[in-house]
């Protein structure tokens, strides 16, 4: 166990090749960031944007969760093989949103007249406008 | 190839190291990519709860308008700065465990566990509101009062309608209250729940809701009790393996060499808060 002391002093370059030391700035930092943004995406509801609303609050919870996932779970110091399955996964929900949300733009107007407000203007699928 | 021999030629590497690896690092490595494996998965699972609110809220936009009204933002917030902060101690804590400063992991492990408490605190009080408002899921959505900031000409008349009172809603044969048909007759038009919606919007543009309460609106509240209730679940989850991580922390079997259940716990527990920064806004700050 001689290795142990010497990795016991408070400093990056100290560890023992498993993993990787986050500089305490960096988390401290990350940490800040995070408040702020979620500040920003409570103050940005106060602003009417329309349907941008959703969008700009979106892209900061995304934002968010790039920080907490490069930073807090060290991806951004991790092998890329880490990088390759979570963004993989990733893909795979939006595929799996994308093509549900295709779906029910499609039929719910058809299914269930006025129940899908949202959908008027989508037309039956033989082209012809939905009465 | 014994397990004896296996044993004995990494004697040196300490206990941690199981026989079936290599090296530490090896170990290591194999931990982490089962890990995020798993996490993953724990994504997908969730999907398929974001990917209905993404149908329902595609579909009936009037509902999320309306309800989210009911939850209180700042207690969402503060159980968001709560997490944040929990995610924030708990990398903190894993970096104590790299560098081996086993009481200051110790204390980094602790204030994580305090935080969960603490979310989990605020969401009690949040769902004992909701159980007294009777703003539950299904036939259990019984409001007592319109949300705050919503101007309702005429308040839910469902309890009047429940003893079955003459010109409220219809009722069948077994007690249950049926929906208001949202067809409009032919000669009427289309009347659709969004022209209303619209129209509230347009008079009071600052995101208030103006109008009668749109139909189904216990479709929130059924979305809003699995996608937080199943976030709670993961909570519960990450403090079960904090509690267990904590122990061993005390025993001081986590350093420089071996820390893989405290980074992996802590994986886990950074996913949970992942999670709820998306569950804050889609819930809380619908505009």
């Amino acid at each position: 166990m001689a290795e142990t002391s010497a990795a016991t002093t408070d400093h990056p370059d100290a560890h023992t090749g498993l993993g990787h030391v986050v500089p305490l700035w960096v988390l401290a930092a990350v940490f800040v960031a995070l408040l702020v943004l979620t500040v920003l995406t409570v103050a940005v509801t106060l602003v009417d944007l329309g349907n941008l609303n959703l969008y700009v609050a979106l892209a900061i919870a995304g934002l968010k969760a790039g920080l907490v996932v490069l930073y807090f779970m060290h991806l951004r110091y991790d092998r890329p093989f880490h990088l390759v399955v979570f963004l993989g996964c990733l893909g795979f929900v939006v595929l799996f949103i994308a093509l549900v949300l295709t779906d029910t733009r499609a039929y719910a107007p058809t299914l269930l007249p006025d129940q899908a407000p949202q959908m008027k203007d989508v037309h039956t699928p033989f082209g012809t406008p939905r009465p | 190839m014994t397990d004896a021999t296996n044993v004995a030629g990494h004697h040196d590497e300490g206990w941690h190291l199981a026989h079936h690896f290599e090296t530490p690092a090896q170990q290591f490595e194999s931990g982490k990519l089962g890990i995020w494996l798993f996490l993953t998965t724990e994504i997908l699972l969730f999907s398929g709860l974001f990917c209905a609110y993404a149908v329902y809220r595609a579909n009936h936009p009037e509902i999320f308008a309306y309800a989210h009204l009911y939850l209180s933002k700042s207690l969402g917030a503060l159980n968001t700065v709560v997490l944040i902060f929990s995610s924030f101690t708990m990398a903190a804590a894993v970096r104590a465990a790299q560098l081996g400063q086993t009481r200051w992991q110790v204390r980094l492990l602790a204030l994580t566990l305090v935080c969960g408490f603490a979310f989990l605190g605020v969401k009690s009080v949040e769902y004992q509101a909701k159980w007294k408002e009777g703003l539950l899921a299904g036939r259990a959505y019984q409001p007592a009062a319109p949300p705050h900031g919503a101007v309702v000409p005429e308040p839910p008349q469902r309890a009047e309608s429940a003893t079955g009172a003459a010109g409220g809603q219809p009722e069948s044969a077994g007690g249950m209250k049926l929906d208001k048909s949202t067809i409009a007759p032919a000669a009427v038009g289309r009347p659709g729940l969004s022209e209303k919606w619209l129209q509230g919007k347009a008079a009071h543009p600052d995101g208030h809701w103006v109008g009668p309460e749109p139909n189904n609106v216990q479709l929130f509240f059924g979305i809003y009790f699995a996608m937080t209730g199943l976030h709670g679940v993961h909570v519960l989850a990450g403090m079960a393996a904090i509690a267990w991580v904590l122990v061993r922390a005390r025993r001081g079997e986590f350093g420089p060499k071996y820390f893989s259940p405290v980074d992996f716990t802590g994986l886990y527990w950074h996913l949970v808060d992942l999670v709820w920064i998306f569950l804050f806004p889609l819930l809380y700050l619908i505009h």
